[in-house]
């Protein structure tokens, strides 16, 4: 990421040391951290142009679907990633928040931004009930946890047919409303679902970069040595769960008052499973790998719309190639290929 | 009926279910203790096995021999899989395998839709459409023969695992991997078999079922999430808690569509399997993992 430090590169030719010194900025950290926010914001800025720019509102339904996916996915991401803990229940929070806010509005008259929070509300705090027995335990608890939380969850969604309208879907959910104006079209709800993933990336990046995301990234490399150093590795767990599944709360929000409709079928366990994958193909624990990770969850569906049964196969076998050829996703590419070409030049 | 009656019938239904969660969870168990990794394409297999053997039994006369080819034909893809998508690993990890896996099995699922077709099949049972009488309950004689032949795989798992050279070879390999290496054990070689294994469990729950479901390209991954559901309700990487484990959850499963509601019985099945989790986070089997610093 960074030049060799000066103390680590004593080793180095003199001239090379005090060049890195030369180059050396205040903070090391402070530069990386600067440079992922002021890249952060340009793509953003970028992406702004999008509904503009696109031809059609079918490019900006994708666009919007690519944002929210996002957010399952860098939040994911946060959990797997950086915490070293598996989910196998982020489509169910995502369900949760989809349903908890698309119930809000449909059978009490909640408004949009009201059940936004309320989405992230209620999918944080079944994560903290779920993560409070599983995650004192080291090992693969979490991930049979929510599995199983996963299911229960999409029974739910199917069968209380008065309050979620099972397997049809929940239907006459409003979309969001802008002093009066309703954000009732794709290119309308763009400007929400931008901003939401903007300060969920926000959040990600200036969570990863504070004593708690470090402190994280101690918990996935070595448990009982974090814990060692005074670490409370439960609580940080804990928190990143919680805040993982508050971020899908956010994202499933969104999906219903966008698409004003949600069915179960959008919140199974396989979608779960789908989005881990993703975040492997993606980069597992790089910041930029979920960008990746949702364009191509995104995109690569609608490529293969055209080949009907073969689809799938595609689909599967485009997923083992990457994993095999690239184990540490796509975000991992240039490196690999610069290690390769260049060894000499290597960061 | 009475309720005796009713109480056996429920219970013969939920230990044939539970014996097919079982084969399934033994499968799902096997790949973990060699590698580490949940594979998530075990309950594909299961289903290939049902549609194969349906895809022969058109051809063959014998439905017993049908399946048996079916069975066998699924092992050997197994194997094949191993080799494909797992041996070119370069850092074989636990969670990379268990990645790799859900690959394998989207794969392998369009690979059965695109072979076999998207309808639902399905062929008569090992004695027809016989059914059994027995205090008051009527069932199946295919129930009687999936339990029996799960009973008869079960034993010749423990003989295999407990009497062989291969078998120990694969224990031990689970145990300590290096341990195992250094005494001659080829590792990958371990890896290779435990996918035929589980391929070939996944394959007989698939054959045996069928008669009673009919099998369809999309159900895998249910089966497999029972079976993995079943693997870890029992305690993961146990064989004999793959057994109870399969039979809690098929009784769970058919005790609380009876008396609670068929709608909710996956609903059922999951809370108490979370209940049980929480109180006893390795399984009704399973031993706690001690770390020694």
């Amino acid at each position: 990421m960074v030049s060799a430090s000066p103390v680590s590169g004593t080793h180095v030719a003199p001239s090379a040391a005090r060049e890195s010194l030369r180059m050396q900025p205040r903070s090391r950290f402070a530069t990386w951290r600067s440079s992922d926010h002021v890249r952060l914001v340009l793509i953003w800025l970028v992406l702004l142009a999008v509904p503009f720019a696109a031809p059609n509102a079918y490019v900006v339904s994708l666009a919007n679907l690519a944002l929210i996916n996002l957010i399952l996915i860098a939040s994911l991401n946060l959990l797997m990633g950086f915490g070293g803990q598996i989910s196998l229940g982020q489509a169910g929070f995502f369900g949760l928040g989809a349903y908890a806010s698309g119930i809000l509005n449909v059978k009490w008259g909640v408004g949009a931004w009201l059940g936004l929070p309320a989405a992230a509300l209620i999918a944080g705090a079944a994560a903290f009930v779920i993560g409070v027995p599983t995650l004192r335990l080291r090992g693969h608890y979490l991930s049979m946890a929510t599995l199983g939380w996963n299911a229960i969850l999409v029974v739910f969604f199917n069968q209380f047919v008065s309050l979620t309208g099972g397997p049809n879907g929940l239907l006459g959910v409003k979309p969001f409303a802008f002093f009066g104006i309703a954000l009732d079209t794709e290119p309308r709800a763009f400007p929400v679902v931008w901003l939401a993933s903007l300060l969920v990336m926000l959040t990600i990046l200036n969570l990863l970069h504070s004593r708690i995301g470090r402190a994280l990234r101690a918990v996935a490399t070595n448990e009982l040595g974090a814990d060692a150093i005074g670490i409370n590795s439960f609580g940080i767990k804990l928190l990143c769960f919680t805040l993982s599944a508050a971020m899908a709360g956010i994202a499933g929000s969104l999906y219903v008052h966008v698409n004003q409709y949600a069915s179960p079928d959008t919140f199974g366990i396989s979608v779960s499973i789908l989005l881990i994958v993703m975040v492997a193909l993606g980069g597992s624990g790089t910041y930029w790998g979920p960008c990746l990770g949702a364009l191509i969850y995104t995109a690569v569906p609608q490529l293969l719309l055209n080949y009907e049964d073969a689809e799938l196969m595609l689909f599967g076998l485009g997923m083992l190639v990457v994993l095999i050829v690239f184990p540490g996703g796509l975000a991992g590419v240039p490196d690999a290929l610069r290690r390769r070409f260049a060894p000499g030049w290597s960061r | 009926m009475q309720i005796s009656a009713v109480v056996l019938q429920l219970l013969v239904a939920g230990i044939g279910t539970g014996s097919i969660y079982a084969l399934i969870a033994l499968g799902f168990n096997v790949v973990f203790k060699s590698t580490g990794a949940m594979n998530f394409a075990q309950g594909e297999w299961v289903v290939m096995g049902g549609m194969i053997s349906a895809a022969l039994f058109a051809s063959a006369s014998s439905v017993g021999l049908a399946c048996l080819l079916a069975v066998i034909l699924v092992a050997i893809f197994g194997l094949l899989s191993e080799r494909l998508v797992i041996w070119p690993l370069r850092r074989p990890t636990a969670l990379m395998i268990t990645l790799v896996s859900i690959g394998l099995a989207i794969c392998t699922r369009s690979f059965v839709m695109l072979t076999l077709g998207k309808k639902p099949v399905g062929y008569p049972g090992f004695s027809g459409e016989a059914t059994v009488s027995l205090g008051g309950a009527t069932f199946q004689a295919q129930t009687l023969w999936v339990v029996g032949l799960t009973l008869a795989f079960l034993v010749v798992m423990h003989f295999f695992f407990e009497r062989t050279m291969l078998g120990k070879a694969l224990r031990a390999a689970a145990a300590d991997r290096e341990a195992a290496a250094i005494v001659g054990v080829k590792v990958e070689t371990t890896i290779l078999i435990s996918f035929g294994i589980a391929a070939f469990a996944g394959a007989l729950a698939g054959a045996i079922i069928t008669p009673l479901t009919l099998a369809s390209y999309d159900q895998g991954a249910m089966f497999g999430f029972k079976g993995f559901s079943a693997a870890m309700l029992g305690g993961i990487g146990s064989l004999p808690g793959a057994v109870v484990g399969g039979l809690v959850l098929g009784l769970l499963e058919v005790f609380g569509s009876f008396y609670i509601s068929s709608d909710f019985k996956d609903a059922i099945a999951f809370a108490i399997l979370l209940l049980i989790l929480f109180v006893r986070p390795s399984g009704l089997l399973g031993r706690p993992d001690i770390v020694k610093v």
